[in-house]
């Protein structure tokens, strides 16, 4: 495949490590806002081979594991209306609600259905005219635009029996409310790829500017990865926080502006919460008053009791980068990829799974500073 | 994955990537792709022609800072 092997390259991997020890001097931490970051550097043994007073760590990059629950909690209600089919992406099926899953809610005869686009699920609704189907719009800023190409399809259409439950999230809010909350000390951040193939590198400039911390956009392979790390270095090392794109055969300073105008004719930002986050003014996406007939809370009864979670789950942390994975004391002893408690746990892209998967205790414990 | 097929009146795309192929729209590409031209995809979506001068040219920045050879 193009422009895959060049950026697999040992050889040159070698050499970027090689030149990240000879420059990093100060102790770091840099956090993949990610899951698939997350996942490749536990895949490729990233953390292994970077100087020990370099910290990586994970993010609240993962679309499924930062729905809140009381999201999946109104989204099982719904498939328990009769002539409801709810569509979603196939991620969300296992995530614990309060008291179930969509998952579990399908075994006991709920029609759900997994769909690959927002198109499948128009293609259901145009199938089912005696059916409302609802699709659980859930992700960030690259999903978000193919929600809102969908609902002008509806309109063109003219079909009236699609609704969109959305829960998108925006990544640069999330990215200021780590900052500003204190919790944690951030040096760096290694920004999404695909979410800044939307947005655009020139969406992290305030909070580069307003936190002096340092944002490189990365690509997913190795080369991709250690490239970004060397980048942050040097910026740190220089007391730099510039904006950069490493991830550029994607991603462009000012980002898909076709995306996000689709984007913005359909949808305006709302205060949406987070997993561990709470909630983040701005951070969500609504639809806009023209198209609101599309959405399911103006035509189901969404209200749903206050939000149970597992006393022991430490999935808000993790997202936060307050804890690792292995410090959650559910992990891999109640909790794993087969018996999630968490929706960390629960997605290929959740920091908990990746580590489950990719990671020994030793490994991780000798590189906590 | 590379674009094998455009097909104007869907407004989409027949793809392929590791011998599968399937349809994507185009609905939110940022710049028209032709047969040939490599697409991001995301959900069904093509997202972004993938300009071949800038791999390139990153290429050519990591030959330039880390001396590594590559074809």
């Amino acid at each position: 495949m193009k422009y895959l092997s060049e950026y697999r390259d040992k050889e040159l991997a070698r050499k970027i490590i090689k030149m990240i020890h000879t420059i990093s001097r100060k102790e770091m931490r840099i956090m993949e806002v990610c899951g698939t970051h997350t996942v490749s550097i536990c895949r490729n043994g990233i953390r292994e081979v970077l100087p020990s007073h370099i910290m990586l760590i994970s993010g609240p990059g993962c679309p499924v594991c930062v729905t809140a629950t009381e999201d999946i909690d109104k989204a099982i209600k719904l498939s328990h209306e009769p002539d409801v089919i709810v569509t979603t992406f196939g991620d969300l099926l296992r995530v614990p609600g309060s008291a179930s899953t969509l998952q579990e809610e399908r075994a006991g005869g709920a029609d759900i259905r997994i769909v690959y686009s927002t198109f499948d699920a128009i293609e259901i609704a145009a199938n089912h005219p005696e059916k409302r189907v609802v699709f659980l719009g859930i992700g960030f800023e690259t999903t978000a635009p193919t929600i809102a190409a969908a609902i002008l399809e509806v309109r063109k259409k003219d079909i009236k029996n699609f609704f969109v439950l959305s829960s998108h999230k925006l990544v640069p809010p999330a990215m200021a409310a780590l900052l500003s909350s204190g919790d944690l000390n951030i040096d760096g951040f290694m920004c999404p790829g695909h979410v800044s193939c939307v947005i655009g590198a020139s969406a992290y400039l305030p909070v580069a500017e307003t936190y002096h911390t340092p944002c490189v956009v990365a690509g997913f392979e190795p080369v991709d990865i250690l490239m970004t790390i060397y980048m942050l270095v040097k910026q740190l090392e220089a007391n730099e926080a510039r904006v950069e794109i490493q991830y550029k055969r994607c991603v462009t300073f000012d980002g898909n502006r076709n995306a996000l105008a689709v984007m913005d004719r359909v949808f305006e930002p709302c205060d949406v919460p987070w997993r561990g986050l709470g909630v983040i003014p701005g951070s969500g996406l609504k639809l806009r008053t023209e198209y609101e007939d599309y959405a399911a809370e103006g035509v189901f009864d969404l209200s749903v009791p206050e939000a149970r979670e597992h006393p022991g789950c430490r999935c808000g942390d993790v997202l936060k980068g307050v804890i690792l994975p292995l410090e959650c004391p559910l992990f891999a002893k109640v909790c794993n990829p087969t018996h999630p408690v968490g929706p960390c746990m629960v997605s290929s892209e959740g920091s908990c799974a990746a580590y489950f998967r990719y990671h020994t205790y030793n490994d991780i414990k000798s590189k906590r500073p | 994955m590379e674009v094998k097929e455009i097909k104007t009146e869907n407004n989409s795309a027949l793809v392929s990537a590791g011998g599968t192929e399937r349809e994507v729209r185009l609905d939110l590409v940022d710049e028209m792709p032709e047969i040939g031209d490599y697409v991001l995809v995301h959900a069904g979506y093509a997202l972004h022609r993938i300009d071949e001068q800038t791999a390139r040219e990153t290429l050519e920045l990591l030959e330039e800072i880390f001396g590594n050879e590559i074809s």
